[in-house]
């Protein structure tokens, strides 16, 4: 079994692709078959990866399947696919959480008139997700980015008409493009030091130890290429500004994508080349793993900070997962590999389950997504209001049943034993804080208190919409079984560490410090929040620290000023020395033809058709003065006979 | 002195001289056709000379060429005077020096 | 053949050839071509070929020379006298018979008597006429018959 999963891992992401291609072949008209037709290929995904997940389990490590794309000269490009647990995880998270979208989908796009092309863009983009998880090869997971990279501008810009959704879509598309800009130095340049793209290989593969040990100090460098393009497409300051605008696409898009997959690619990533990051490690301690705890904790506070003064339901949970993403990447610096990842197998749950909720509230207000004109939906949309809960717990880090509190737990766990400073772990810890707060704020404002305007009419979502919900947030519950350090089951298995009961092992300090934490949160939440009105009570306290936050402390204005100027300048340089240097050099050229043409032409002119003419006249003049000759006497024309007869018979005789 | 093949040929060349004379000294164009005829006559003359001084008098191809040369003569005069005739209508004139629309 | 004989007859035809080309009144010329005519047939009647030489006197004699008689009544201008006599042709006329005599005196081959022959019959020519000659025969027929109707449309009135 595990060898033919392994070879045929490629159907996983192949499915969807196929499906999305006949989709789009589909006509507009067809939108049941588009729908049946993209939920049966996720379907099959999701048999295929629950497959390979069990294949795991019985042998975790089996070796990866490569083979040859195609070769120049001598040389030949691998790429393959790898299944291991990290991936196995991936793929099953991914695939689930795909599936409960596609037909949360279904009741949310009801009304759209592109239902079908939103279908077959969906399975586009979840075909590139898995391919990313399954490579095996450097090159074959810059693809499947790429791809992933633009399935994303294709759904953020869904709607075409919008101007702000195309503009959103570009934003996303370059600023990411800055970061795989980086990620590309750093492939070609490991290329170039290990001859090899492909993660394992019997040894021989780029982040196995024989390519590992002939890096030496360009590991560092290397690893921070590549971390660039994490932080461009996990949404890592700086390069964190597209993420709050690609919310201007439909909700179910920034739950796939901004929520559980895409954004966690740039985790996925880090973990995979994880052996790049950690060569070298002083306790644990490198460069490069350094630069990333640092990156990760500064995005993590200051999307906390920011959340707190959005007011758009939809940008809050964007900032949220920005947030959530800094610290797995501080979870994944300071060591804690397989509690980042746990961490990002959880959060796909509930974030997802906290977009679509949001999605059914947006649906259920007639499209309304401004908190502050929502409230007391808990009435009226009481199983939205549930799963919202359980995702909002989960978020926070209510802990026992909440699988978000154990993942977290582990996290700030391993930043305590993190030799190089304490500041992250402190950091981390007000961060958990702060989660609970703006969480508290968001639940409170739209469930909680008197129904402000667009509650009036609010009514709750169809069962195609409210299924899905309620499957995500089972999973969220469900998912803390595997989590608790009572039985890490998940951590043993990402580890690869032995795995034992043992209930004493609930009773830690950190856990009752994070409960203690969270509990703060949400009691200062409400003590602020609960009577809150159409203004936010934060800003009438600190109304110039809200109003930095609420403009997302100018960084897209900053980066405006900088980066856009520049770019511009140098585009209208571009065109300045296109338009007249070169264009200059071209028309001069142009101008040596034309007048070597009317050299040319004036030697063809004078000297060549002067010299026809003279000869023309010249034998005219010889043909007139000939034909003088001819005096029309008939005399003249015998007598002209007579003599050359003579002159003939002179001849015939002198030479007889 | 019996006449010789040479004297015979003599006399057709004075003859034929004559001809060419008529033909190109006088104005009128009869006396054109006049030289002609002369000129023909000579050649008959030479004709059914060489027949009678050649090697195989039975072969009588000179005499043939003789007879046939005479029909010949006499369609061209009738052609020719003819012509005149209608020359003289039309330009009224016969003398040739008039007669040069050929000129240039 | 007698040597006298030829003598004569060439001294009259070749005066009467003088006469018709030098002759300034057109019918004096006319009648010594006429004079001309018969002295060939002499001519021709000296040589042997006796039906050529009547041949000659019919078709020239009767024929030509009457035809231009009847031209050169036709063609009657006042003044009847033909002036002018163009020097450069005579010129012309001595230098072919320079050539000619000198082409024919260097011939030494050309220097025979002449030999016995027998006489040339009518049945002869008769024979030949009718075997190897007959499509000259025939094309001398179409000539003189495209001659007469050319004659005859060149003659024609012109349609006014």
């Amino acid at each position: 079994m595990t060898p033919w999963i392994v070879a045929n891992l490629w159907l996983i992401p192949a499915v969807p692709l196929a499906v999305s291609l006949v989709i789009l072949s589909l006509a507009n008209s067809r939108r049941k078959g588009a729908a049946a037709l993209a939920i049966a290929g996720q379907v099959a995904a999701l048999a295929l990866a629950i497959a390979a997940f069990v294949a795991t389990l019985q042998a975790p490590n089996c070796p990866p399947h490569n083979f040859t794309w195609f070769t120049f000269g001598e040389n030949a490009v691998r790429i393959g696919w790898v299944l291991d647990p990290l991936a196995a995880v991936m793929l099953v998270m991914i695939t689930l959480v795909s599936l409960c979208i596609f037909i949360f989908s279904v009741g949310y796009m009801a009304t759209d008139k592109s239902f079908t092309r939103f279908f077959a863009y969906l399975s586009f983009f979840s075909a590139a997700m898995l391919g990313v998880v399954i490579a095996n090869s450097l090159l074959l997971l810059f693809v499947c980015w790429e791809l992933v990279g633009l399935a994303s501008y294709l759904l953020i810009g869904f709607w075409i008409h919008k101007p702000s959704a195309a503009a959103a879509a570009k934003k996303a598309f370059i600023t990411t493009r800055v970061g795989d800009l980086g990620f590309f130095l750093g492939m070609l340049w490991l290329y170039g030091k290990s001859g090899t793209l492909l993660f394992y290989d019997n040894g021989h593969g780029c982040i196995e130890n024989a390519a590992l040990l002939s890096l030496g100090a360009s590991a560092t460098s290397i690893a921070l290429l590549i971390f660039s393009g994490a932080v461009g497409k996990s949404g890592q300051f700086p390069l964190h500004v597209w993420l709050p605008d690609a919310m201007e696409g439909p909700t179910p898009v920034s739950a796939l994508i901004h929520a559980a997959t895409m954004v966690a690619a740039g985790v996925f990533l880090v973990a995979r080349v994880y052996p790049l990051f950690s060569l070298g490690a002083i306790a644990g301690v490198t460069p490069s793993l350094t630069v990333v705890v640092w990156i990760g904790v500064t995005t993590a506070l200051m999307s906390a900070l920011i959340a707190l003064a959005q007011a758009d339901v939809k940008r809050i949970l964007a900032y949220s997962t920005v947030s959530q993403l800094g610290l797995m990447m501080v979870s994944l610096g300071v060591g804690g590999v397989a509690a980042g990842i746990m961490h990002l197998i959880a959060h796909g749950f509930f974030k997802a389950l906290l977009f679509l909720g949001a999605g059914s509230v947006i649906h259920g207000c007639h499209e309304e997504q401004d908190i502050r004109k929502m409230g007391g939906l808990r009435g009226l949309m009481p199983l939205t209001f549930l799963t919202y809960s359980v995702g909002m717990m989960a978020l926070s880090g209510v802990p026992l049943f909440f699988s978000g509190a154990w993942t977290k737990e582990e996290i700030l766990h391993a930043t305590a034993q993190w030799p190089a400073s304490r500041v992250p772990h402190g950091l981390m810890l007000a961060g958990v804080v702060l989660t609970a707060l703006y969480m508290t704020r968001q639940m409170i404002y739209v469930f909680f208190g008197p129904r402000r305007a667009a509650s009036a009419r609010a009514h709750e979502s169809p069962p195609v919409m409210s299924m899905p919900l309620i499957v995500l947030a089972i999973c969220a519950i469900g998912f803390s079984v595997v989590l608790t350090p009572a039985w890490p089951w998940l951590f043993a298995y990402l580890s690869g560490e032995h795995v034992k009961f043992d209930l004493s092992r609930l009773i830690q300090p950190m856990l009752f410090l994070s409960l203690a934490l969270v509990a703060a949160g949400i009691a200062l939440g409400i003590a602020i929040y609960h009577k809150a009105g159409e203004t936010d009570p934060l800003e009438q306290m600190q109304p110039a620290l809200f109003r930095f936050l609420q403009n997302r402390m100018w960084l897209d204005e900053f980066y405006d000023r900088t980066v856009i100027i520049f770019s511009w300048t140098a585009a209208r340089v571009s065109d300045w020395l296109d338009r007249y240097f070169w264009d200059g050099l071209v028309r001069a050229f142009a101008g040596i033809g034309q007048l070597f043409g009317a050299l040319t032409t004036s030697l063809d002119e004078h000297g060549i058709n002067a010299g026809v003419d003279e000869a023309t006249a010249n034998t005219r003049g010889l043909g007139s003065l000939i034909s003088a000759k001819h005096s029309g006497q008939i005399q003249t024309y015998l007598g002209a006979v007579a003599l050359g007869m003579l002159a003939l018979l002179i001849l015939y005789a002198w030479l007889t | 002195m019996t006449p010789t093949l040479t004297s015979f040929l003599a006399v057709s060349a004075a003859l034929f001289c004559t001809g060419l004379l008529a033909a190109l000294s006088r104005r009128h164009a009869i006396f054109i056709l006049i030289g002609i005829e002369l000129m023909l006559a000579a050649a008959n003359l030479n004709f059914v000379a060489f027949w009678r001084f050649g090697p195989e008098p039975q072969q009588i191809t000179g005499v043939m060429v003789a007879i046939f040369s005479i029909a010949i003569a006499a369609a061209e005069a009738a052609v020719g005077l003819a012509l005149v005739i209608a020359v003289y209508r039309h330009y009224r004139t016969t003398s040739v020096d008039k007669l040069d629309q050929l000129k240039g | 053949m007698s040597a006298v004989a030829f003598v004569l007859i060439s001294i009259l035809t070749l005066a009467g050839a003088l006469a018709a080309a030098t002759l300034p009144r057109l019918i004096h010329a006319a009648l010594s071509l006429v004079v001309t005519f018969l002295g060939m047939a002499a001519f021709f009647f000296l040589l042997g070929a006796e039906f050529v030489g009547l041949v000659q006197v019919f078709v020239y004699v009767g024929a030509v020379a009457v035809l231009i008689v009847f031209t050169i009544l036709l063609t009657r201008r006042d003044i009847e006298k033909d002036r002018g006599f163009n020097w450069s042709g005579a010129v012309i006329a001595i230098a072919v018979f320079t050539g000619l005599i000198w082409a024919i005196l260097r011939t030494p081959t050309l220097a025979m008597v002449a030999p016995q022959i027998p006489p040339l019959t009518v049945r002869r020519i008769g024979e030949v006429l009718m075997t190897g000659f007959v499509w000259p025969l025939q094309c001398v027929g179409l000539l003189l018959t495209a001659a007469l109707i050319g004659a005859l449309i060149l003659v024609r009135e012109e349609k006014r």
